[in-house]
């Protein structure tokens, strides 16, 4: 799936919103996870939409607030707004959010397919954030939050967490 | 559609998902181990999070400047629309996993149709829950087979909870009057025509778990109709103590 979400998103704007983190896992910003659907200034106000990662997921309502005091900070009044549709995907998650994902321990979410295969075949595909592995299982498909299963390495018996692809 | 009728139409689906999502966070801190406790809640959360979306809807859609909170904790035991199997208690891990797996067929089925309804706000929020939804499915299947096809022990005592709950399931496919005019207006879903489907998944999944389908023809029924079992009130009170005690108190 191509999304074509930039264009709404004011350039401008970008910086501080990268300024902005996940707080589950503050070395993703939300650009990188993907979850910012527009970003503009509409007279004097800053209008974001965001698209909530999963339904439960407390995080949101954080990072709602957050943006607001990220944009208070440069003296810009800001206004969030959440869409439901179209649903957020694991797909929307940048490269580099990807790259800081998989250094801070957490695995990066494996295509539809292979993510099928990992967390309901038993397949041994998941690497290891620790030494590399793939000789690594799945210890619960529900992790600390919403977002991950719960892994652990055969090889170097370290345990991490995976993020689930979501589609 | 009538708002009204919109909004019976929803507490139908979304008070499904509240009091379940209650039962399950009943259970945190207290799941037979880590890994179960924390799957219990994830989907404590996913159905509350559904919860909210939809009475966020319908906080909109009365515009009597009521909040979701209003709806999720000030309503009286009648005004709740929820089947009786969703608010049966948490008697043993076996018997939690049966209840939810019962509902966990008829949500995900639910969900696949409702995402195609013509109102936009209710298909959007459908569409998210069905990726959450899919997982809860996976997880009470697959515990389903692993204590079905387990111990003797662990057989005995999820086929006792099979035999117990069976009899809410069919309760399911009523269709209220809401939910006919909500069917008409291309809004909800004809539940009554999931039947098939249905019984075909639970049959599959019982298959491999070495459990049987009690041949009972007699089914419980009323939530849908706010006729709540005895273990409504209790839940209530736990679920509303707070707002109750402390009137418009925040976060």
């Amino acid at each position: 799936m191509t999304i074509e979400f930039e264009k709404h998103i004011d350039p401008t704007l970008i910086p501080i919103l990268e300024k902005v983190h996940d707080p589950e896992i503050p070395v993703l910003s939300i650009m990188d996870m993907g979850v910012v659907r527009s970003a503009q200034m509409i007279e004097t106000i800053a209008q974001i939409t965001i698209t909530p990662t999963y339904s439960g997921c407390p995080a949101m309502d954080v990072i709602g607030d957050d943006i607001i005091s990220a944009f208070a900070k440069k003296n810009i009044e800001a206004k969030v707004s959440l869409v439901l549709s179209p649903a957020w995907t694991t797909d929307w998650i940048t490269p580099r959010g990807r790259e800081a994902l998989e250094k801070y321990g957490i695995a990066a979410p494996l295509h539809e397919k292979a993510d099928k295969e990992a967390l309901l075949g038993g397949k041994k595909i998941v690497k290891c954030t620790q030494c590399g592995s793939t000789n690594t299982k799945m210890v619960s498909q529900f992790g600390s939050t919403a977002c991950k299963a719960l892994f652990q390495c055969n090889d170097c018996l370290e345990p991490f967490d995976y993020f689930k692809c979501l589609k | 559609m009538k708002n009204e009728n919109k909004i019976q139409y929803i507490y139908g689906i979304a008070d499904n998902a509240l009091i379940l999502g209650q039962r399950l966070s009943e259970l945190c801190g207290h799941g037979p181990n880590l890994e179960t406790d924390i799957a219990m809640t994830n989907m404590a959360l996913d159905l509350l999070g559904q919860t909210r979306s939809y009475y966020q809807y319908v906080a909109q859609l009365s515009g009597d400047g009521k909040t979701e909170d209003d709806i999720a904790f000030l309503r009286i035991e009648r005004q709740y629309k929820n089947v009786l199997l969703v608010e049966q208690p948490n008697r043993h891990f076996g018997y939690v996993i049966t209840r939810q797996f019962f509902y966990d067929a008829f949500h995900l089925l639910l969900l696949e149709e409702l995402q195609n309804s013509d109102d936009e706000t209710v298909a959007a929020i459908a569409k998210k829950g069905i990726k959450e939804v899919s997982y809860h499915q996976r997880f009470s299947s697959d515990w389903m087979k692993r204590l079905g096809d387990g111990t003797e022990e662990s057989h005995q005592k999820v086929q006792e909870a099979v035999d117990d709950l069976w009899k809410y399931t069919d309760e399911l496919f009523h269709m209220t009057e809401d939910d006919k005019i909500a069917v008409e207006n291309g809004v909800g879903v004809n539940t009554a025509a999931l039947r098939e489907k249905y019984d075909q998944r639970i049959r599959d999944v019982f298959e491999e778990a070495r459990i049987t389908i009690p041949e009972t023809k007699w089914f419980q029924k009323g939530g849908k109709q706010g006729i709540h079992s005895e273990h409504m009130g209790y839940l209530l009170s736990d679920l509303q103590y707070m707002q109750r005690t402390y009137p418009n108190m925040k976060w």
